[in-house]
């Protein structure tokens, strides 16, 4: 590991002062230390945030939830609030990693957790995101874990996070405050980036942007919530597809479905299309195979990842069918 | 820098680089070295230890973010002649062969039964509220964050229901 500056900050103004050009923050550590061993990620400095008071989970005005960045993944997942009201959010953190990193991870942190990419992990290998302009391994190369949606010809990562796939299928908002103090929130969905020809920009954060929470507007009734995740393991991997879903039925028909997807793309994938392709329609197998090729109808395979274009299209189906209590056509 | 922690009730003032792991403050400056390295990343389990009763893997934490927390490892469990009712079950169900992950696998477990007492749900709960059973198969969810080389996952998870059950029926 390369030496560092550890700073220890005590309230958000002085964290964002301190984290500079070659500086970084750090919370539960489980993403950061990892990479920083391997010296893929050299930060001159760390501005440990863990003292910051953000570590709350309380009702907004509107009857939605404000996340504090520091709430761990354990607590959030078990937040009874979270299980009651948001079970995809729960669900899909419980997915996810152990029970000992669950402890350490952050919300914030998880949502900027970087990609398992194998070839990102090894500082002897060509990589456009951890050195621009060196290539891209993967492209041509091991790609099972790959994009096949949203990729381009500079890099095929995907965003590994579960908890992510969920909040985004929840409209979640992130509140961030800036190295001038001001706050701002971003919609989910403009928080990461498609890799396009600068994969090193992960998210529209600026250098020095401090996540201090995540909102989730008030939570949708009546709604059937599942976060289904397919992987190499039973426990303990990250995801090859999920699905995160939050649908209504209104009578025999589908009242409003919210989809979001992990797995295939640099992003939690998610498409208004797939959405009104189902939305008002009575659900038949015929219907979801429409919805999946919708999904997939620029899906490209980069050869040790093609299965997951079939993959993608069965968890969706399955999901539906549990959602709607559809039979599989026989 | 200097850095002071608390350790199994112990206060200790050590002068450590900025880069040193919780794990490596343990076995390498204070010689407690039931905390073991597997992989130093997370993967395997075998350097779990609390932090104000959480469980935690030390190899992925920093020392120098641990002042002012307590943190409990395998030592302060339990020491022969006054073994843990988990450290007991171990020996008595024939939880390990080599022994490498085992003082990780008690330190999760010991945690892991509280998380459930707690009423905190896994991934293959099939609610998400209401009472946990430890099951073998929730057992197994719960604990896959302790990789054991040698497959002794039948005598760990036996030695594990048996110490939830007396912990239950202690009540
Ligand atoms: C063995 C292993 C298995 C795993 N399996 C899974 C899995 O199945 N599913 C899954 O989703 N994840 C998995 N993970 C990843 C894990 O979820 C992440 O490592 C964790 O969520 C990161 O959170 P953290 O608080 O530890 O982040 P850190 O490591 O502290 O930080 C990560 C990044 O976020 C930045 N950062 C942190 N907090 C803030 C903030 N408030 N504002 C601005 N920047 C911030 C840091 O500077 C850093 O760049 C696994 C990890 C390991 C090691
Ligand atoms: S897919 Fe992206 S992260 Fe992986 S080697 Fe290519 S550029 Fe790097
Ligand atoms: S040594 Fe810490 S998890 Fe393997
Ligand atoms: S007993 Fe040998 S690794 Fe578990």
């Amino acid at each position: 590991m390369r030496p560092f500056d550890y700073i220890r900050a005590d309230a958000p103004a002085t964290a964002t002062k301190e984290a500079g050009a070659g500086a970084r923050y750090i919370a539960g550590g489980t993403n950061l230390l990892d990479l920083m061993k391997l010296e893929v990620m050299t930060p001159e400095r760390l501005v440990d945030i863990t003292r910051l008071d953000l570590r709350d989970v309380e009702r907004t005005p509107e009857g939605g939830l404000k996340i504090g960045a520091l709430v761990t993944n354990s607590d959030l997942a078990a937040h009874p609030d979270v299980r009651r009201d948001y079970p995809v959010l729960s669900r899909a953190l419980l997915s996810g990693a152990t029970g000992q990193l669950r402890n350490k991870a952050t919300a914030g942190g998880n949502l900027l957790q970087r990609t398992r990419c194998y070839y990102f992990y090894d500082p002897a290998q060509p990589c456009n995101k951890r050195d621009p302009g060196s290539g891209c391994g993967a492209i041509g190369g091991f790609n099972r874990i790959h994009a096949i949606l949203g990729a381009s010809e500079h890099c095929i990562a995907t965003h590994p996070s579960d908890m992510a796939v969920a909040m985004r299928a929840l409209d979640a908002e992130i509140e961030v405050e800036g190295a001038d103090g001001a706050g701002r929130r971003i919609p989910i969905a403009d928080l990461h980036r498609l890799p396009s020809d600068t994969p090193q920009d992960e998210t529209t954060l600026a250098p020095g942007d401090l996540i201090t929470a995540v909102i989730l507007p008030p939570p949708a009734k009546n709604t059937f919530q599942a976060y289904r995740k397919v992987r190499d393991r039973a426990s303990y991997a990250f995801a090859l597809v999920s699905v995160a879903c939050v649908l209504r039925m209104d009578g025999d028909r589908i009242g409003g479905v919210a989809l979001a997807f992990g797995g295939l793309a640099h992003k939690p994938w998610r498409d208004p299309e797939v959405e009104a392709t189902l939305t008002g329609e009575s659900p038949s197998d015929d219907l979801f195979d429409k919805a999946a090729d919708t999904l997939l109808r620029e899906a490209q395979g980069q050869g040790g990842n093609d299965f997951k274009i079939p993959l993608a299209r069965r968890t969706l189906k399955a999901v539906l069918r549990e959602a709607t209590q559809t039979e599989a056509a026989a | 820098m200097e850095i002071t922690l608390d350790i199994n009730g112990d206060r200790q003032v050590l002068d450590l680089d900025p880069r040193t792991s919780l794990l490596d403050a343990l076995r390498h400056h204070l010689g407690l070295t039931g905390s073991k390295k597997g992989c130093d990343h997370g993967q395997c389990g075998a350097c779990t230890i609390l932090v104000n009763g959480r469980r935690i893997n030390s190899c992925l934490t920093l020392a120098a973010m641990h002042e002012d927390d307590e943190i409990t490892t395998i030592e302060g469990i339990g020491r022969p002649g006054h073994l843990a009712p988990l450290q007991e079950g171990f020996v008595r169900h024939d939880g390990f062969q080599c022994g490498y992950c085992t003082p990780g696998q008690i330190m999760s477990a010991t945690a892991m039964i509280e998380e459930a007492r707690e009423g905190w749900p896994s991934y293959v709960s099939p609610s998400l509220e209401g009472d946990i059973e430890l099951s073998d198969e929730e057992i197994a969810e719960r604990m896959s964050g302790n990789l054991c080389r040698c497959a002794a996952y039948t005598g760990i998870v036996q030695a594990i229901r048996e110490a939830a059950e007396t912990r239950e029926a202690a009540e």
